[in-house]
């Protein structure tokens, strides 16, 4: 397993950073590795330079504010987000997401950045941010921007960043007065550990309605993206088994073609989908 | 847990941590990428993308003007180096047994056969250049299923093998006659299984660095070798034509292998082959993951058509099976004896079975080569038969502990001949392992548990899986496993050397060797208790030609049985020797003379003992030795056992399959295993636990899978899987003790017994979840879309 030639840069700031990507059309951000230099391993990614922001300081921490909402900085790794009792308040998923995520070597380098600048097809945490309604930060030579996660996948391995911007934080939303119930179920592929299918489902609960639903699915999809058609169903509704039952069993509407290989067809993912959401919602409603 | 040696003084039978470890486990080993020797060059091999092309054009120019590089090279270039050899040449291979070249000369038969190689000043240069080597070729026909192969039409793979045919083979009964059994059973029943193709991931992968030395024209060959004696045997007789005193292997420290590393590789006479080329600067080859998975031998890929015939009250009267075994691209070393000895002549398993007919057809294909892999065709007969018991068990209605039971070989059947060409089986409790494994287990109220849920349509559906396995171990007798058109022509015996120095210190230099197994701490303990003397005063050395008398190898779960028996000879030798010189310096008869602890006396006085020490200075200094009497304790032992050991237990493994979704969780694994007496229990249990992790892996999570292109599509460790901590149950083991009396110390063998045992324990419980839906079988690996599938079919008819 080896990579070829590549040039290594170590700026020390965001600015250096997103300029050295500007100057080189061919290089790559390098943060936490573990996506990138396993394909580099294999040859199946060549970038001319490695950009590596891992010692730009201010880029790893998390803050919760008074309304709780959260600042979560870009090389936070899934430890440091496992670990954080702040954030188990509003947001548990999270703990329970990166508790989920490879093993313990991946969790203590893989930052939630990475994941997300990455758009891999099986990662948890897509899903997870898409159903906190969470934004990123990206900055580039032009300046900064937010851009919701809503927008930030847009195919596979594919996200709406510039080459030449790099995320530098992750927000979620004031929790506020809400009750927010969240949960992430996951089939990991017996191999890799990656997803074969995962939901997250959040809901904002309003004595007994679902006021609000949102669902996260990856995996199955081409990237991750959101089962609106689930998310309609049940908003509004009583939070009841049957309700969540047919909302689930709308899951799998508008993900578009799902993924398939030696391990489970499209038919099984789209199956998995569905007991999934189910699961999730279930969980997130606190009906189980 | 049980141990048949109580005496408290011997370290026999103690769980005594592995001395091996600390260096191990704190990365102070020596493995053969840690080696690096001065102006060492690294290869790096271009390989095949097709799985069958005629090679067209190797352009080597651009990649031979990269920096570094200090030489590129195709299959032309080694002409004068032969083919590999084909070691067991099971009846039937006849002039079919094509073996692979060091690099492919005009055609390619699998994906990643090396066409040309690359060396270089280090590896990344080395791997840059192997990409600037432009090889053209005309893509031909690909056929990766072993019947498929066999039939009119189906791409050749060599001349030597029409229809792609390596063997055929037969065993047992004649095929009329157990037809006729079969037509006159009560109670028929027929199954399709496939026991797919395992990739052995050992963790380390394969290697090898090459020496050639002009001054002296000798070779030294570091290896990742199960087997250097053997290597340094093949390659010189074979391969090389040198003399073999000019060649010496060294096996570093091991990584596992499973089987995968006993056979000769194209790399190993490569290396030695390109460090001649360079005038004698050492070249190191060391496999990727990715190389590995590509051409290191697979194991297993078996497709079997069963007949059985039974009574109605679930005795086996007839079985006949016929198999078809994929042997991959070329004939590795000793991949012939698989399918056919170590496969067709188990089938009988644990059991009386009046009329077995089995035939074994094996068949070239464009897919990696298969050969032993722990276990090697005893995890495939025990599937067979383990498999055949419950499906007797579905047809006649008794319950599957039962129907084992009514079929079990009896204790005083011993020694038993099965009647398919197996060596008689040894000595056996078969129902007491069994019935420990229920007791352990709570089988009784399992069931009604069962029963229960099935009642209430619980959606987690309780499967209970048994599986009584014999194996046979300790492979060796020279008489029958060297019989030339069955075996592979040559002998299975091992060796030991004992040495005593003038302080009374041990060596032992051994033909065994580990790779994993804890050879030094066990045999160590053997040593220790023999002469009496401590443990730390003894010292296991292997694993080097030059120094260590010639041994066959491991594998085969044979050290303790053959080559620990070999040290248990030579130990014998010495303390006669001894003896005689203690009698000598004590002025006694030799029959007054007493050893006991480490001490010799004469009979009533132990006051004025000797000690073992005494008397290793006495034979060292020599001044006073009987007349006659050589200096020094020095003693060699070559022992070829009259019979191999046969292994036996019960497992049993409960699961819940989530009828939702197929998901298979494992509730509880209990493990009764009888593999003779123990010398340390620790290992053994160990050796047990992972057998059953690789035994459990194949039914539910394993399977390597080729496209019909020839691609290995589960080609890394992020598709193939491999079991991980967390996939696995925590196991209850027990042991029930039933002495071989094939060898003195009464051991039979561990090293295999869980992944024979655990497939079919895993498979039967899987599938015993489901089958009061109608299902009788399904293929592993048992994935849950597999199971989902079959769950969905059942409600559907
Ligand atoms: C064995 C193994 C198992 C794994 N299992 C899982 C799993 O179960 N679930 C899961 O979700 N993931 C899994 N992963 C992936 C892991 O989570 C990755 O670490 C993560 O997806 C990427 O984060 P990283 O920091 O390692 O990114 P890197 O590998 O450094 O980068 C990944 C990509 O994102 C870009 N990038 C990184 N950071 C930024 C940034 N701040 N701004 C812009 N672009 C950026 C890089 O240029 C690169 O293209 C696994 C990885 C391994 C090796």
């Amino acid at each position: 397993m080896f990579p070829s030639a590549f040039e290594y840069h170590r700026p020390s700031s965001v600015q250096e950073a997103v300029q050295l990507l500007a100057n080189n059309p061919e290089a790559k951000v390098l943060a936490g590795g573990h996506s990138l230099l396993p394909a580099m391993k294999l040859r199946l990614a060549a970038p001319a330079a490695l950009v590596d922001i891992g010692r730009i300081p201010g880029l790893r921490g998390i803050q919760v504010s008074g309304d709780g909402s959260v600042v979560i900085g870009a090389l936070t790794t899934y430890l440091d987000l496992l670990d954080s009792g702040e954030l188990r308040q509003g947001y548990p998923i999270i703990a329970e997401t990166a508790n989920v995520v490879g093993d313990p070597h991946v969790r203590a380098r893989g930052t939630l950045g990475g994941s997300l600048a990455h758009c891999d097809p099986a990662a948890d945490f897509t899903a997870v941010m898409l159903a906190l309604n969470a934004s990123v930060k990206a900055v580039g030579t032009g300046g900064e921007r937010i851009i919701p996660v809503d927008d930030l996948f847009v195919g596979l391995l594919t996200t709406s960043l510039n080459p030449d911007e790099i995320i530098t934080e992750i927000h979620l939303p004031a929790v506020g007065g809400r009750k927010l119930g969240m949960a992430y179920e996951k089939h990991a592929h017996p191999a890799s550990g990656y997803a074969v299918v995962g939901v997250a489902a959040v809901i904002e609960i309003d004595g007994n309605t679902a006021k609000s639903v949102r669902i996260g699915v990856t995996g199955a999809p081409e990237y991750a993206k959101r089962a609106t058609a689930a998310e309609n169903a049940l908003t509004g509704q009583q939070l009841t088994a049957d309700a969540i039952a047919q909302a689930a069993n709308v899951a799998t509407e508008g993900l578009g073609e799902l993924n398939g290989d030696v391990y489970a067809s499209p038919e099984y993912r789209a199956h998995l989908v569905r007991v999934m959401t189910r699961r999730a919602l279930t969980r997130a409603a606190g009906l189980s | 847990m049980v141990t048949a040696v109580e005496a408290p003084d011997r370290l026999f039978g103690k769980a005594i941590k592995r001395r091996e470890d600390p260096r191990l486990i704190t990365g102070a080993g020596s493995f053969l990428d840690d080696i690096k020797l001065p102006g060492m060059t690294h290869a790096v091999l271009v390989r095949s993308p097709y799985a069958h092309a005629r090679i067209r054009r190797i352009d080597t120019s651009a990649a031979e003007k990269m920096p570094g590089v200090l030489g590129v090279f195709t299959g032309q270039d080694f002409m004068d180096v032969n083919p590999l050899p084909a070691a067991w040449q099971a009846a039937g291979v006849k002039n079919n047994a094509v073996t692979p070249r060091v690099l492919a000369v005009n055609e390619v038969h699998q994906v990643g056969d090396p066409v040309a190689v690359v060396v270089a000043e280090d590896r990344y240069l080395a791997r840059d250049a192997a990409d600037a080597v432009v090889v053209e070729y005309d893509p031909l026909p690909v056929v990766v299923d072993a019947k498929k192969a066999t039939e009119p039409g189906a791409p050749q793979l060599h001349e030597e093998a029409p229809n792609n045919i390596v063997l055929e083979w037969t065993c047992g009964k004649d095929e009329a006659t157990v037809d006729a059994a079969l037509e006159q059973s009560e109670v028929r029943v027929s199954s399709h299984l496939i026991n797919q193709r395992l990739i052995p991931t050992a963790i380390e992968p394969r290697g090898s660095i090459g020496k050639y030395d002009p001054a002296t024209d000798e070779y030294t060959l570091w290896a990742t070798s199960q087997a250097p004696h053997v290597h340094r045997l093949l390659l010189g007789a074979f391969v090389l034509g040198v003399p073999e005193q000019k060649i010496r292997v060294i096996s570093p420290d091991i990584g596992g292998g499973f089987g995968s590393k006993i056979f000769l590789y194209y790399d190993m006479p490569l290396v030695l082959a390109l460090s001649k080329k360079l005038g004698g600067r050492p070249v190191k080859f060391f496999e990727d993951r990715s190389e590995n998975y590509l051409t290191t031998t697979h194991g297993r890929d078996h497709i079997t058509d069963i007949e059985i015939g039974a009574t109605r009250d679930g005795k086996i009267t007839a079985l006949k099976v016929k198999t078809y075994a994929n042997l991959g691209a070329y004939f590795s070393t000793v991949a012939a004896g698989i399918p056919t000895t170590l496969y067709g002549r188990m089938l009988a398993g644990c059991y009386k079975i009046p009329a077995i007919h089995c035939k074994v057809i094996a068949a070239y294909t464009n897919t990696a080569m298969v050969d032993a892999y722990r276990g090697a065709g005893r995890p495939e007969a025990a599937y067979v038969i383990e498999r055949v018991c419950d499906l007797v068990a579905q047809a006649t209605g008794v319950d599957p502990a039962e129907v084992r039971r009514r079929n079990f070989i009896q204790p005083e059947d011993f020694p038993y001949d099965t009647g398919v060409g197996m060596l008689p089986y040894d000595s056996g409790d078969y129902e007491k392992a069994l019935n420990r494994a229920l007791e352990l287990v709570g089988y009784e109220q399992l069931r009604q548990e069962q029963k229960a849920r099935r009642e209430r349509g619980d959606s987690k559906l309780l499967g209970i899986g048994l599986s009584s396995y014999v194996e046979v171990c300790g492979i060796a007798p020279s008489k029958w496993i060297g019989l030339p058109g069955e075996g592979w022509g040559a002998g299975l015996w091992e060796s030991a050397n004992v040495r005593v120095h003038l302080t009374g210190k041990v060596v032992v230099t051994t033909g065994s060797l580990p790779h994993g197994q804890g050879h030094e701490t066990t045999f160590a303990q053997l040593v220790a208790d023999e002469l009496g003397i401590p443990y730390e005063d003894v010292e296991i050395q292997h694993s080097d030609t030059l120094g260590t008398p010639f041994g066959f190898g491991t594998y085969g779960s044979r050290s303790l049985a053959v080559g620990g028996v070999a040290i248990y000879r030579s130990l014998q030798k010495i303390k006669e020797k001894a003896k005689k010189l203690a009698a000598h310096l004590l002025e006694a008869a030799e029959e007054d003379i007493v050893f006991e602890n480490g001490k010799f006396y004469v009979k009533g006085s132990p006051d004025s003992a000797k000690t073992f020490a005494d008397i290793a200075l006495a034979a060292h200094v020599a001044y006073d030795l009987p007349p006659g009497m050589e200096p020094y304790l020095d003693e060699t032992t070559y022992y070829d056992p009259p019979n191999c050991t046969f292994p036996f237990g019960t497992h049993v493994c409960v699961v819940e399959v989530d009828r939702d979704t197929g998901e298979v969780k494992l509730l509880r694994y209990v493990a009764v295993d009888d593999v003779g007496n123990v010398v340390n229990p620790l290992i053994v249990d160990g050796q047990i636990h992972g057998g059953i992790a690789q035994g459990l892996a194949q039914a539910l999570y394993e399977g390597a899978v080729y496209n019909d292109d020839g691609q290995l599509v589960t080609g890394t460790l992020e598709s193939y899987a491999a079991p991980k901590a967390h996939m696995v149950p925590t196991y209850e083991l027990d042991r029930t003790v039933t002495p071989s009396p094939t060898n003195p110390l009464g051991v039979k063998g561990a090293g295999e017994a869980g992944t024979i045992a655990a497939t079919p324990a895993v498979a039967n419980a899987v599938i015993d979840a489901v089958s009061h839906l109608g299902i009788t079988h399904l293929d592993m690996p048992l994935t849950p879309e597999r199971i989902w599938n079959a769950i969905n079919q059942a409600a559907r008819s």
